[in-house]
């Protein structure tokens, strides 16, 4: 192991080295499992299992970090440039796939059906333009970081300046919210304080990215894959096999859709279903009347009981399959528009992000840079394909099994988890008849992913398994995000800007300070537990495809972009995404102009959600680069020259790829 | 040099091509099929067509792009390099 991530290997037998060691690796972790699930028939308590995992998993990773430390430039910046494609390809579905991913995904498709799908496409079709525009083109110019490219290809301070402004910006943003997951993740292993488990996580992070940089991280993030992405398969092939007899969730779950919709008919039909709903309504108005103090005044326990009721649900279910729904043309029109503003946000948003981009300077060739990018779209594709499923499967339980059914023969999943945590699921019989409305029940999100071995019937080690592979989701993520920027904040700001002079041992120092300050910041965030956490991941995206993604594909195509345009149009990029987020996003608006959250919104432009405003930020970075380009002094030869040599292959490259 | 100029030329051409072609090969699933989703629901295999398009075939799609990409100019990278190296066989 300590050998193997020794420079003086060849690249071939390198490889196949890798692929033993991971190979191994992957037959220890099942076997690990099945070691802990067989304890657990013999009687071993569940805390303990949860700590097992925890500590497991945490110790294993820092091993790996502490295994690959190094204080070498190359190294540390961008893992020796050699890692192969297809281990570079699960080190990015580790980076990419967050807790977000891992956890919230195949939730938000329980809740939004074919709208939320509008996220899969968006993530996944980002890759076509990692691939075909930015991936080879960023590979062959061969430097450390974004910023690095602006500045090089672009020359004077300015593009690299603010580069890095964007670059911490967007990932600042995200990894607080990766940080917050682990926090979670960690109390609901281990029964920590929310606190506490923060910090814990933080220190699993930070032993990987903190010793040994890019390296370290790489080979983390290739082992956290694997453990994520059978964490995640697992109890979703269980659930596919009770309900069709299919092993292949993707393949089974058609027909398992064509039951929830019937099921939805039935339940939109169910008169009881209308009177819950009404209830609720009417729990929810008197509510609302106490608070303004028009009507009769509540008791405490008449409020008590009311907000029991109110946690059901006033309106029937989104039918799952159904694309673009509304009450006339006009509500269906503006669905479709905010599906595809959503899609080209994600889209670009994924196609811009430092973190991302940067793990493709790390492959030894321009070659292996574009089959790396199919490689980690198939690493991805294998969890983004299977949230869907999972979505229909859990669905189809809740419709089929819990429904209908009467409140004395309730499931044991049901009850265990409405007694850990009534925020997740509730069911509290309102109209009073005995039997379960789905109008009745009251569901997070979350709980898809987290209940699943349990609603199939899986012993606990398989959850122990599965808040392990969120931890992972999380843990990579983060690295990622951190690494990408302390390196432009130390490499960019520091060693390009500040002192070019600092020795290679200074950089690496100075980078590791600055990524131990960044991780405790974001950890200090975090612990605040900021509300609009999911629109400010959301928000990275439009930040991340209007501040670059203008900035990256005109400085690749586009010989005549000007220094002083890039900077222009980056600035208004940026300025123009949050503008229209300030204006229109309640909690970003009572931070910035103190408008309280409750007021309308009044300024939404071609109605779009602020969630997209990527979609203004675009096309205006676009616009402002290529006029201000115009109209200001060609670019000097020796930048023209440099866009040459990303263009096309060199004579060295050929030598690489016998 | 003339002819490395034209090499380069070709190179770079055939690059863009391949590059528009696939674009415009992203854009059918994404946002033209996308956009009849309401209408195009007859089944497939057990799945309204859209809402499988959405679910896998888009990403199927997707895949298969990057993979053409990958193969396609890695190719045209090695005949690049081999006639910039004998360039008076073309």
């Amino acid at each position: 192991m300590v050998k193997l991530f020794n420079p003086e290997l060849p690249q071939s037998s390198f490889a196949s080295r890798l692929k033993k060691v991971y190979g191994l690796y992957t037959l220890g972790f099942i076997s690990f499992c099945v070691v802990l699930a067989a304890l657990e028939q013999l009687g071993l308590p569940q805390e303990f299992i949860g700590y097992t995992f925890l500590f497991a998993t945490i110790f294993l990773y820092a091993g790996i970090g502490f295994l690959s430390k190094t204080n070498e430039p190359d190294n540390y910046y961008v893992a020796g440039r050699r890692v192969p494609a297809l281990f570079n390809g699960m080190a990015t579905g580790a980076d990419w796939m967050s807790a977000a991913s891992f956890i919230g995904m195949a939730g938000g498709l329980y809740v939004g059906g074919y709208k939320a799908l509008a996220f899969i496409m968006g993530w996944t079709g980002g890759y076509v333009f990692v691939a075909l525009l930015l991936a080879p083109f960023l590979r062959r110019f061969g430097q450390y970081t974004i910023p690095d490219f602006l500045g090089t290809r672009y020359g004077g301070s300015l593009p690299r300046l603010i580069g890095i402004f964007i670059a911490v910006l967007c990932s600042f943003t995200y990894v607080v919210a990766q940080i917050k997951g682990v926090g979670v993740i960690t109390t609901r292993l281990t029964g920590v304080e929310f606190e506490v488990g923060v910090f814990l996580g933080l220190a699993g992070i930070l032993v990987c990215s903190f010793l040994g940089g890019m390296r370290a991280v790489t080979w983390t993030q290739v082992s956290q894959y694997i453990v994520l992405i059978i964490a995640y398969l697992i109890p979703v092939v269980w659930l596919s096999v009770t309900q069709t007899g299919n092993p292949i969730p993707q393949l089974s779950f058609g027909q398992q859709l064509q039951k929830v919709s019937v099921l939805e008919d039935k339940i939109n039909s169910d008169p009881a279903e209308v009177e819950v709903m009404k209830m609720v309504a009417d729990a929810k108005q008197k509510l609302l009347d106490d608070q303004n103090k028009n009507g009769e005044k509540l008791n405490e326990d008449q409020k008590k009981e009311l907000k029991v009721i109110a946690k059901g649900a006033t309106s029937s279910p989104r039918p799952h399959a159904d694309p673009f729904i509304g009450e006339t043309q006009e509500d269906i029109n503006s669905e479709k528009k905010n599906f595809f503003a959503l899609i080209v946000c994600l889209t670009l948003g994924t196609a811009s992000l430092p973190h991302i981009l940067m793990r493709y300077y790390t492959t030894p060739s321009v070659s292996e840079a574009r089959t790396s990018v199919t490689w980690s779209l198939l690493f991805i594709l294998l969890l983004y394909l299977t949230a869907p499923a999972l979505a229909v499967l859990v669905k189809f339980v809740i419709y089929n099994d819990i429904v209908g059914s009467s409140f004395a023969s309730l499931p044991m999943w049901v009850e265990k988890w409405m007694a850990v945590d009534a925020s997740l699921l509730s069911i509290s019989d309102i109209n009073m008849d005995g039997i379960i409305q789905l109008a009745e029940i009251s569901i997070h999100k979350d709980i898809v992913v987290l209940a699943t071995p349990e609603i199939g019937g899986l012993p606990f080690v398989i959850s122990g398994m599965v808040a392990a592979g969120g931890l992972a989701a999380a843990l990579s993520t983060s690295d990622g995000l951190l690494l990408a920027m302390a390196n432009g904040l130390s490499h960019d700001l520091y060693y390009k800007m500040i002192d070019p002079k600092a020795s290679v041992n200074k950089r690496v120092r100075i980078s590791k300070t600055v990524l131990l300050i960044v991780a405790v910041l974001a950890a200090l965030v975090a612990q605040q537990n900021p509300a609009d956490i999911l629109f400010l991941v959301s928000a990275a995206f439009s930040f991340a495809a209007s501040g670059f993604f203008p900035a990256l594909i005109l400085g690749i195509f586009w010989r005549r972009t000007t220094n002083v345009g890039v900077s222009l149009g980056m600035l208004t990029g940026i300025f123009v995404t949050f503008y229209y987020m300030a204006i229109n996003q309640p909690w970003l608006r009572e931070l910035i102009f103190d408008i309280p959250k409750e007021a309308p919104i009044t300024d939404i432009w071609f109605g779009i959600d602020p969630i997209s405003a990527g979609i203004f930020g675009v096309p205006a970075g676009f616009l402002v680069i290529v006029l201000v380009s115009l109209v200001t002094k060609v670019p000097p030869k020796e930048n023209i020259d440099l866009l040459e040599n990303v263009r096309y292959p060199e004579l060295k490259e050929k030598s690489a790829q016998s | 040099m003339k002819e490395n100029s034209l090499i380069k030329q070709k190179y770079w051409n055939k690059l863009k091509t391949i590059t528009v072609i696939l674009i415009v090969l992203w854009f059918i699933p994404t946002f033209v099929i996308s956009f009849f989703a309401n209408e195009l629901t007859f089944d497939f295999f057990g799945w309204p067509f859209s809402f499988w398009m959405a679910s896998q075939g888009s990403q199927l799609i997707y895949l298969l792009i990057v993979w053409i990409y990958a193969s396609f100019v890695n190719k045209l990278d090695k005949t690049y390099l081999n006639e910039l190296q004998s360039p008076e066989r073309n």
